[in-house]
């Protein structure tokens, strides 16, 4: 596996984000948010249920909407412009926990769809990048195939590979793995390992504390809405220093 | 003594037995099984045979070669003996012209027939995509040839039309650039509107005076039988679909003004029986209309039988897209699709193939529902021409025989509907559950 030392990050700030709140209603989902992300971070987002971690990744390209606060993402201020917004959000690439694949599309098309119509490049050259990444996720045979005839893994990949395909400079994964069977979860994993290794900013969403540990240079623990400690990898499992962290440690490496 | 076990062969698959199987087994399951079941059989089997055994002779007895009622009558007792009954097929033979073109005049039967075979080509590209391309360009043009066709008058008329059309493209382009796709297409209706309110009709004028081309013109009122049914379905079917795709988006719209404009649009429409929009189509709407214009009366029913359909489209699609994982709007976002083109690309080729079933069974009732412009003297087949028909005292008290003609052709197409939309449903399948 990687050695997360090894990888390199830079001073350039690819996210940042000062103050930011957000209310459902009446219901103070996200509090008081301070976060920066340098060019080349890895960063394993983890807490509980309802804990916020989810909508705080779906701030970072606007499917969630903030209140309060400033996002700024590659030097882009989120605000209701929607030509702002749609500029973060070919940037950013993004990888759900369902997959969210467009299922009345072949896996070539759902690869090229957006870079052709999105970023106009053409159709040629778009099938090509899409074999590029199908390749790279190991699945290049089943470019023709629809969604609904792939494994959740394979699936997840071809996810990854769509988001690739835009060339973003930042991924967001919101617990790519929670939907797959265990045998699936390696496959999906690796790729993402692979990704970090080539120096990809990522923010991730997940459970998999064995993935923090290889891959992060940092992990944030949230719990109601708020970041309750971050720490590198070593730090925050072997020495947390909150309560709630320790809890909450014990209850998902504790069996 | 332990319970453990291990398989050391697999069972290979074997036959059922033969009491479970064949023609024996199914008549005892399904009609046989028990004495309750053999007494509903019997009943059932009674019912048939009484039925049939009036309806199979009236439909042997029945006469082509006639010329009135009576002699039709004359003929069935004459070869099946006093007090048999028999079909009178003779009527259609003689009249089956009024039942497809109404009183439209016969020597010019080639034009809508021309109209037909034009609009079978129209409509393949749009069905079928294994169709060349091309013939799209047909498509576009088909209601200005159609209309020409059909009505006939001043060549320009349909032309200058169809160039509000182009105005609305060119408006359209023009603006795209300024103000983004909804106000662009927005104005371009608005562009489009103005055209034909206050251009067209003198334009039109102006140019027939200066280049007089055109066919011999037929009026509305000698339109009838299937031919009305026709023009009226399908204007109305491919109309009714766009504006219930986009009533149905707007619905669900983020803007308030819009949003309320659809519901009150759906909800007006939904909830007053298309009988009376269509009287309101035949008489109101000529009060309302700024003098001199003189709108046809086909025309205004057309329009508010779209409307009509439009309404009840928009709360079928509205279904479809409710049908939609939410996922698959973030993951369109996500990618950095705009609004349109997350909605042509990812939303409606979804939602719409959801609520094919839907949509179709929609334009079947309209299509039937064509019938009811006979309540505005107009010759729906149904009704109207039959009620032409037995004026003749030739045919008077004739009863089964049109409707059973005119059911038929309806039967034929709506038929027709339904098995092509079993088709698309079939080849848009990819979800493989």
């Amino acid at each position: 596996m990687a050695e997360a030392s090894k990888m390199q990050v830079s001073d350039e700030i690819a996210i940042q984000i000062t103050g930011m709140n957000k209310w459902y209603g009446q219901f103070h989902v996200l509090r008081d948010i301070n976060m920066t992300v340098q060019r080349g971070e890895r960063i394993v987002i983890c807490g509980p249920s309802g804990s916020g971690k989810s909508t705080l990744i779906r701030c970072v390209n606007r499917l969630e909407e903030h209140q309060q606060g400033q996002i700024v993402v590659d030097g882009t201020e989120l605000t209701n412009d929607l030509k702002n917004i749609d500029k973060v959000r070919s940037e950013v690439g993004m990888v759900f926990q369902h997959f969210n694949l467009f299922p009345h599309l072949t896996i070539l098309e759902n690869l090229t769809l957006a870079p052709i119509w999105v970023r106009k490049v053409p159709k040629k050259e778009a099938e090509e990048t899409a074999m590029y990444f199908l390749q790279k996720v190991k699945i290049p045979e089943q470019a023709n195939k629809y969604p609904g005839q792939l494994s959740g893994g394979q699936q997840q990949r071809v996810a990854i590979a769509r988001s690739l395909c835009m060339r973003p400079r930042i991924m967001l994964f919101d617990e790519p793995t929670s939907a797959l069977d265990p045998e699936m979860i390696k496959e999906v994993l690796d790729t993402m390992i692979q990704l970090a290794e080539e120096g990809m900013t990522m923010i991730c969403v997940t459970h998999e504390m064995g993935f923090a540990q290889a891959v992060a240079n940092r992990v944030i623990f949230m719990d109601q809405g708020q970041i309750v400690e971050q720490n590198e990898p070593k730090e925050f499992f072997n020495n947390p220093k909150s309560d709630r962290t320790k809890l909450f440690l014990s209850q998902i490496l504790g069996h | 003594m332990s319970d453990a076990f291990f398989r050391t062969e697999m069972t290979p698959p074997k036959a059922p037995p033969i009491t479970e199987r064949g023609v024996v087994k199914w008549l005892r399951e399904n009609l046989f099984a028990g004495p309750y079941n053999t007494i509903l059989t019997l009943v059932a089997l009674y019912v048939l045979y009484s039925l049939l055994s009036n309806v199979i002779p009236w439909l042997l007895n029945g006469v082509w070669n006639a010329n009135s009622l009576q002699e039709c009558r004359d003929i069935v007792a004459a070869s099946a003996g006093e007090g048999a009954t028999g079909a009178c097929w003779a009527m259609i033979r003689e009249r089956w012209n009024q039942f497809l073109f109404g009183l439209y005049p016969q020597d010019l039967y080639w034009r809508p027939a021309l109209a037909l075979a034009l609009l079978l080509v129209a409509i393949a590209p749009v069905l079928f995509s294994r169709v060349p391309r091309q013939l799209f360009w047909l498509t576009l043009f088909y209601p200005a040839i159609a209309f020409f066709l059909l009505w006939g008058g001043s060549i320009w008329t349909p032309i200058v039309a169809m160039m509000g059309f182009g105005v609305m493209a060119l408006a359209y382009r023009l603006l795209v650039p300024l103000t983004g796709v909804t106000v662009a297409a927005m104005l371009g209706v608005l562009a489009a509107v103005l055209w034909w309110l206050l251009l067209d009709a003198r334009l039109a004028e102006m140019l027939s005076t200066a280049i007089p081309v055109g066919l011999r013109s037929v009026g509305s009122d000698q339109f009838g039988g299937f031919l009305l049914a026709l023009v009226i379905g399908v204007t109305a079917i491919s109309f009714s679909l766009p504006l219930g795709i986009l009533l149905a988006l707007g619905r669900q719209s983020d803007l308030p003004v819009i949003k309320m404009l659809c519901v009150g649009f759906i909800e007006f429409i939904r909830g007053v029986p298309l009988i009376t929009l269509i009287f309101t189509a035949a008489l109101l709407l000529g009060y309302f209309l700024p003098r001199g214009t003189n709108f046809d009366t086909i025309l205004r029913v057309i329009i508010l039988v779209t409307f009509f359909a439009a309404a009840y489209l928009a709360e079928v699609i509205r279904g479809g897209l409710a049908a939609l994982p939410r996922g698959q709007y973030e993951a369109a976002d996500a990618l950095g699709l705009d609004y349109w083109r997350a909605q042509r690309l990812i939303i409606l080729p979804q939602a719409l193939k959801i609520s094919i079933p839907g949509i179709v069974s929609t334009f079947i009732g309209l299509f039937k529902d064509t019938t009811l412009v006979s309540f505005v003297a107009l010759l729906d087949p149904l009704r109207g021409v039959t009620s032409v028909v037995r004026a003749d005292l030739n045919w008077k008290g004739i009863y089964w025989e049109p409707y059973i003609f005119v059911g038929a052709i309806f039967f034929v197409i709506c038929f027709g509907m339904s098995r092509y939309s079993m088709y698309l449903e079939k080849k848009l399948k990819t979800d493989h559950r």
